[in-house]
């Protein structure tokens, strides 16, 4: 609510701390730490908190759990691999194709023209509306279809996990037209400018962390306005909702398209900073990992869920250098392991026990009460209390 | 008004019949209502007048008849249509945004920014604080403005969701049992309330408690299998064999 008011204010405030902290985190402090390839492999991470974001919108804040957001991902990540490899794949460099000029992968298919829909991917701009625009037309079509038929719940998460393998299995077998299942490699130039050395994968990351916060910041608008209410407010009581006069499959469309345009972005990102696109992070496994983060990270807070995709990759990295075999089990233990125990994941633990400990500090530090109220909740600085706290707004 | 066939009518229901796998729940049934008046059902358990209600604003499809609203055919409309042409819903048991406050509750239901992009756009300027205030009056929740909903009792909540009914200035209100669960305090003030309520809009009550019916209703429609049993004065239907057999001889 009153966030517009001074940005300033805002900073100061508990929730404006949290997000300095993770931009100090991200911009100060990981880059001085570590070497190019981390902060590249961070970098890759990252990505898939834009994923997990907008699943804290579309899952945690309106209850529409998708188990395919690995197609708007992978669809913006493709986008912007079909203009890379276009840029790659000059006359001179594929000269000794037998149709020079086209992507190797068409050659080695025996395709001697270029498809028609890959034409448009000559033009950057077009590439960047692309990037957007096909992720959330597809999110478009398939919420008209399912929300204005009021197809919701578990039937809604199968259908997506559907059209993830469809998708996958397309792609697959489009091999002339898609690159198969190796995907779309060899990347090597963004207009001329190699994303192959350490100073541009290094600026790359730091596009990521500010795309990152862009998208951080269009969902606390969309969740403090009255549309971020009636999400909330549709996902406990979705009758209510429609006979106070709301077209509640709208609303549902709306939510859904934002996930898969910050998907999109998302995977346009993983395309640049780790320099080719399978079909491997798009399918049914990709998909429900993107649920993972989410869950881990807390599936009500916008942080908690950058925190679960950054903590749930750096493990998946970790033990995939030294016992790769563990990894699926231990990640399905994890996702248990939140589901049982704490169900809000990483965020709703920081609220639990970290927060009253930070309200003890704040009070005794300044005798007055801390300056909090710029959060725009009623229950600061009060022990955390799970009956309010839960879909009150953002804040952890 | 355009009103042809219905006349003078705000509500003019016309043969409607429902069937669930072929049990009718609702079978031909054709009831009027006047502006401004205050009709009640009653009936027995499964005699269907919720599923009236649920046929009014949409909730159900019917399989056959009408419904004329102020001259429009509800019918066809979807829920959030037929809300935006002046019918407000009350379900039985209460249904309010409990992680919002009742400030927050009945500002979603404020008239205004239903579409997204409006949702987007809603600003909470001062015509939105006085109409809450306003509402919040009425309801007796003026005190409680800040309050989450989940912490309100039971009467309060109900209360409530009439709240944001009126604050949508619909034409009619349809309320489904709204004292059931309520001290006889609370119930003497809802009474109160309805009274309150009726001097601007036509209400539509389905109520078990002859008492609360008596105090409120200008006629009594008694249903039963689906179909009117009978009709009129509260004393005339209290007064009706047909009625003494089927409902209040128990």
């Amino acid at each position: 609510m009153k966030t517009s008011a001074s940005p300033l204010k805002w900073l100061a405030s508990r929730e404006g701390l949290y997000y300095l902290a993770l931009a100090l985190l991200l911009v100060v402090i990981l880059p001085l730490a570590l070497d190019p390839f981390r902060l590249n492999m961070v970098g890759k991470y990252l990505t898939y908190a834009f994923v997990a974001v907008g699943l804290v919108m579309c899952w945690g804040k309106a209850g529409i759990l998708s188990l395919g957001q690995g197609v708007f991902f992978g669809l913006g990540g493709y986008c912007m691999a079909m203009f890379l490899k276009l840029e790659a794949s000059t006359p001179e460099a594929t000269a000794i194709q037998s149709t020079p000029g086209i992507p190797d992968f068409m050659d080695w298919n025996q395709l001697t023209e270029l498809p028609w829909f890959w034409e448009p991917f000559h033009s950057f701009a077009f590439t960047l509306i692309a990037l957007i625009g096909v992720p959330v037309l597809l999110a478009l079509i398939i919420g008209l279809a399912m929300f204005t038929r009021r197809v919701g719940g578990v039937y809604f998460a199968i259908i997506t996990q559907a059209i993830a393998a469809i998708l996958t299995i397309l792609i697959i077998g489009q091999q002339g037209y898609t690159g198969g299942v190796n995907g779309i490699t060899d990347l090597q130039t963004l207009m001329g400018w190699d994303i192959r050395t350490d100073e541009a994968k290094t600026l790359l990351y730091f596009v990521c962390v500010g795309l990152l916060f862009l998208c951080l910041f269009t969902a606390r608008f969309v969740q403090n306005r009255k549309l971020g209410r009636i999400l909330v407010a549709m996902n406990a009581q979705e009758m209510r909702v429609r006979f106070s006069g709301y077209d509640v499959a709208a609303f549902k469309i709306f939510v859904f398209c934002l996930a898969a345009a910050f998907a999109g972005v998302g995977g346009a990102l993983f395309t640049l900073i780790v320099g080719f696109m399978s079909p491997s992070f798009i399918g049914i496994v990709a998909s429900i990992e993107m649920v993972i983060f989410c869950a881990l990270g807390g599936r009500l807070s916008l942080l908690g869920a950058v925190y679960g995709a950054l903590l749930v990759n750096a493990a998946k990295s970790g033990f995939s250098e030294s016992l790769p075999e563990l990894w699926p089990f231990l990640m399905g233990a994890l996702f248990i392991g939140v589901v049982l125990a704490f169900p809000n994941g990483l965020a709703g633990l920081y609220q639990t026990y970290v927060m009253p400990l930070e309200a003890r500090l704040f009070r005794r530090r300044t005798p007055t009460p801390p300056a909090a109220p710029a959060t725009g909740r009623k229950d600061d600085g009060k022990p955390f209390d799970p009956m309010i706290d839960h879909f009150s707004p953002e804040k952890s | 008004m355009n009103t042809v066939n219905s006349k003078d009518f705000l509500l003019a229901v016309e043969g409607l019949t429902v069937s669930f796998d072929g049990f009718k729940a609702v079978d031909d049934l054709s009831f009027y209502l006047d502006p401004r008046e205050i009709r009640v059902i009653i009936g027995p358990n499964g005699a269907g007048k919720t599923t009236v209600l649920d046929l009014i604003c949409g909730k159900t499809r019917a399989t056959s008849g009408s419904i004329r609203f102020a001259g429009k055919e509800l019918t066809r409309l979807k829920e959030h249509q037929i809300v935006h042409a002046g019918v407000g819903r009350k379900f039985q048991t209460p249904s309010v945004f409990e992680d919002l406050t009742v400030f927050e509750n009945l500002e979603v239901s404020y008239p205004r920014g239903h579409s997204v992009m409006g949702a987007l756009a809603f600003r909470r300027d001062a015509a939105v604080v006085e109409a809450v205030e306003s509402v919040a009056e009425t309801i007796f929740l003026k005190d409680q403005l800040d309050r989450p909903a989940a912490l309100l009792s039971h009467g309060q909540k109900q209360w409530l969701e009439i709240g944001m009914l009126l604050i949508q200035k619909p034409d009619l209100l349809m309320l489904d049992e709204p004292v059931a669960g309520m001290s006889v305090t609370e119930r003497k003030k809802t009474a109160e309330l309805l009274k309150v309520i009726t001097e601007n809009h036509t209400v539509l009550v389905i109520e078990h408690d002859m008492q609360f019916v008596g105090d409120i209703a200008d006629r009594v429609t008694v249903m039963h299998q689906g179909k009117v049993l009978s009709e009129g004065s509260i004393e005339h239907v209290k007064s009706d064999p047909k009625v003494i057999e089927v409902y209040l001889g128990h």
